[in-house]
């Protein structure tokens, strides 16, 4: 996100002038833990991929593997390291 | 059709809600969604004809509640219509969130407030209850002295609104029964000179502008609410100026110039009675009264309550010895109602400030007599002679 503005720089009643800005908005500052793949361990079964309720676990299509983690909209819910068969997701407390 | 102070225009036998259904006629805005509530209703059931008649354009929306008719108004000034609607008591309440929600996008719809008491015990009579409750939500707050006034003030809202500098929804009230349902002598002006006074409506980022597209309302946390919180502060402190603009530019059609508050005898007066609303009238007799009878004393009428002209407030109190403020709502478990609490913040940094007391009156829909306004000036002079307050809150009118 870029540098908050002050309030003399808003638009009147906080009117949003840009389409598609929602694309700007990281959401992903919630979280508390971060998950963190071990390549060594994954199986490629991309069930984190189908689980990710945010849409934050990167695959690459072309080849089926899963490649790691959007941070900047993932909100660490653990859901893909609960799922993940081979165990290879940790929870790292984010500081 | 007699001509008024040299002026064109008409004298017309209205109550306060014919008179502002006449006003909204004249401005024939784009969309008035409404809901009938006593004594409210007079004035949509009116404007209704109107529209059956076809002598309006307007959408008129016949909506389920007061909340869906502020809702649908906020849709339709978003979307960018000149919108108005009309309500009192328990339908504004009804309205409170969305009364927040059309300051906060900054919309400049126009809506009458024919003043009554909020249940309980349930009651269709005039007090300030209603108003002063939403004194908070962000809108300005015009009060109406008499059927002409709440004429006056519609028409005038409408240009306040919409200046590029306010762009805020305005309430102008006007008190129930005492003023909606008694005919006046009102002297309304042509439809013309209104249209031109009021203008071709401009609206600032219209939904319906489909090559700039917008977005109103979005989710706003912690990292921009308070900002805009303050960037509304602004704007309605704003204001001041284009009111005085606006009731300026009245004048010169109408030949009745508005100001942020009225005095009345004020010059030489030691011993002040403040007052919103209808009372103003027979606190202007009370005055003469007591002048009759060599009492220093005067009014000082409070037309524009938010935002609260402090200033002017100060310059016209601070040379007074006593002040009787007139406060026609209950603020349970305050210092004193709406009225009192803010005019003594306002005097407490003057240098030679003067004693200040609060009555209660009138609340729904008791009457007040001259006889008690003479009672609360007589009071705030004895405070002064005595160079203490033994009571600051006292009652009008009530029985013990």
């Amino acid at each position: 996100m870029s540098k908050l503005k002050g309030w003399k720089e808003l638009t009147p009643g906080g009117i949003i002038t840009e389409a598609g800005n929602a694309r700007e908005y990281k959401t992903g500052d919630w979280r508390t833990e971060r998950p963190q793949v071990n390549k060594e361990k994954c199986i490629n079964c991309l069930f984190c991929w189908a689980y990710c309720p945010d849409a934050s676990v990167i695959v690459d299509a072309d080849k089926g593997v899963m490649v790691g983690f959007d941070y900047d909209h993932c909100k660490g819910c653990g859901i893909c390291a609960s799922t993940c068969p081979a165990k290879a997701i940790d929870m790292i407390p984010e500081r | 059709m007699a001509k008024v102070m040299g002026l064109t225009g008409k004298v017309m036998g209205l109550n306060g809600n014919a008179a502002v259904a006449y006003a909204m006629k004249q401005i024939n805005p784009d969309v008035i969604a409404a809901y009938p509530i006593t004594p409210q209703t007079d004035c949509v059931e009116r404007f209704a004809e109107y529209v059956s008649e076809g002598l309006v354009n307007t959408q008129f929306v016949t909506v389920e509640s007061e909340h869906s008719a502020m809702s649908a108004c906020i849709g339709a000034a978003a979307a960018g219509g000149r919108v108005m609607t009309a309500t009192a008591a328990n339908g504004l309440a009804l309205m409170w969130e969305m009364l927040y929600i059309a300051s906060s996008m900054r919309l400049p719809i126009v809506m009458m407030v024919t003043n009554r008491a909020l249940s309980g015990n349930i009651n269709i009579h005039c007090d300030h209850s209603d108003t002063m409750g939403a004194r908070d939500a962000g809108w300005i707050q015009l009060f109406s002295e008499n059927a002409q006034e709440a004429y006056d003030n519609i028409i005038q809202a409408v240009k306040i609104a919409e200046d590029l500098e306010v762009r805020l929804p305005v309430m102008v009230t006007q008190d129930g029964f005492i003023i909606s349902h008694a005919v006046e002598q009102v002297k309304v002006l042509d439809d013309d000179l209104v249209q031109e006074f009021v203008g071709a409506y401009k609206p600032a980022y219209p939904l319906l502008d489909v090559t700039h597209p917008v977005t109103y309302g979005p989710l706003d946390l912690f990292d921009y609410y308070f900002e805009h919180k303050r960037s509304q502060i602004e704007a309605i402190d704003n204001c001041f100026p284009v009111i005085r603009r606006v009731g300026e530019e009245f004048g010169k059609i109408s030949g009745r110039k508005y100001d942020l508050l009225e005095t009345y005898k004020l010059e030489d007066a030691e011993y002040v009675v403040v007052a919103l609303g209808s009372t103003c009238g027979t606190a202007k007799e009370a005055v003469n009264l007591l002048r009759e009878k060599g009492k220093k004393v005067g009014l000082l009428k409070i037309r524009c309550f938010r935002p609260f002209p402090k200033e002017e407030i100060i310059k016209a109190l601070v040379p007074r010895r006593g002040v009787a403020v007139l406060d026609r709502s209950v603020s349970f478990g305050g210092f004193g109602g709406p009225v009192f609490t803010e005019i003594r913040s306002a005097l407490c940094d003057a240098p030679a400030r003067p004693f200040i007391i609060d009555f209660f009156y009138g609340l729904g829909g008791r009457d007040i007599y001259v006889e008690d306004i003479e009672k609360a000036l007589l009071q705030i002079e004895d405070v002064v002679q005595k160079g203490q307050v033994d009571q600051y809150i006292g009652y009008l009118g009530l029985r013990e």
